[in-house]
């Protein structure tokens, strides 16, 4: 899979296929179906709970399984500081940035009181 | 253009960052980073395809899972097809300008379309969606230097942006009931699934849980369509 010269085009293939084709297919059906599917039909409410519940599951794995530096922090701290995040977003009539901030805040003052 | 400084926009900046610390971390050459963030340009699919590149998954796991993660795009596009389009307006043009459709741009299309007149409208989002598409590439581009010089928790502080961005920017943009509960079921049906079956878990949390939402959401409605009655 990798070649010693040159560039290695297969880690582009890859991403095109499993990144670009992947995504770009429910884009384009998206355009076609357009005026076709009825808002609020059952079938797009169900879609819709799919593609949000994956999303999630993905949110809820980089929290608890991450890799990298954040493997070596506590599992507590990082569910802390998204409690935290979320409790703002709440507080501040759902502003995005305002959690983000909330979020990083709590994640790297824990970092810097338990002096890893 | 006004749009770049507004509030989504920054906020999906800051994802940006977030991903190139992601990527960085996960051991991702710059130009594959920036290449991933130009072709797919969805966030939720580059995490996935970039966890499938450090699972060592084969190409069709991987499109798979990128596929199902991608899928909440296409409702987004039918919903602003309609909105966009004119009676002259090529097919082709909407198949090239919804490329640009992720969570941020259509948040924002949806919230300022009324304002542009009809004819303006594919413009419009042509040019919002290439102008913020080609600063993040930029932005992914530049900072992924800049962090590999920097410490490790730098990387991972950006890196923690991410899950943050995704669980409120969704819960912000819900206009319905199912997407509250997919939200709640997948986040504690992902891990779950996650420690039995670390490769397809995601796929099973993302179908049975979305299932799951659906059905609480007709449950939910078809309660309250009986108590007004």
């Amino acid at each position: 899979m990798s070649s010693d010269a040159g560039i290695d085009l297969w880690p582009y293939i890859y991403i095109a296929v499993a990144g670009w084709l992947a995504t770009d297919i429910w884009r384009w059906l998206g355009v076609l179906a357009g005026n076709r599917i009825a808002d609020g039909s059952p079938v797009l409410v169900w879609v819709r709970a799919v593609a949000t519940a994956l999303v999630a599951a993905v949110v809820a794995r980089l929290i608890l399984f991450p890799t990298g530096y954040l493997e070596t922090t506590p599992v507590w701290l990082r569910l802390v500081a998204v409690a935290a995040g979320f409790a703002v977003f709440i507080a501040t009539r759902q502003k995005v940035i305002a959690g983000i901030i909330a979020a990083e805040a709590v994640f790297l003052c824990g970092i810097f009181l338990l002096g890893s | 253009m006004r749009g770049l400084f507004s509030g989504p926009a920054l906020v999906l900046v800051s994802a940006f960052v977030g991903f190139c610390g992601f990527a960085f971390e996960a051991g991702i050459p710059l130009w594959e980073a920036v290449f991933m963030t130009g072709i797919v340009w969805a966030l939720p699919a580059q995490f996935v395809l970039i966890g499938a590149i450090i699972a060592g998954a084969s190409l069709p796991a991987a499109a798979l899972a990128v596929t199902l993660s991608s899928m909440r795009l296409m409702p987004m596009v039918a919903a602003l097809v309609p909105l966009i389009r004119t009676r002259t307006t090529p097919t082709w043009a909407l198949l090239a300008i919804s490329h640009f459709v992720a969570v941020t741009v259509w948040v924002f299309t949806m919230e300022r379309v009324h304002k542009v007149p009809r004819e303006g409208r594919v413009a419009f989002v042509a040019g919002f969606g290439l102008t913020i598409a080609t600063v993040n590439i930029l932005i992914v581009g530049i900072l992924y230097g800049v962090i590999s010089h920097l410490p490790a928790m730098v990387g991972g502080a950006l890196f923690f942006l991410t899950p943050v961005y995704f669980i409120t920017s969704i819960w912000a943009s819900a206009r319905s009931l199912e997407v509250y509960f997919a939200m709640i079921i997948g986040l504690v049906m992902g891990p779950l699934f996650h420690t039995v079956d670390p490769e397809l878990g995601l796929l099973y949390a993302g179908l049975l849980g979305g299932t799951l939402a659906f059905l609480l959401e007709r449950l939910v409605n078809r309660r309250k369509a009986r108590r007004d009655e």
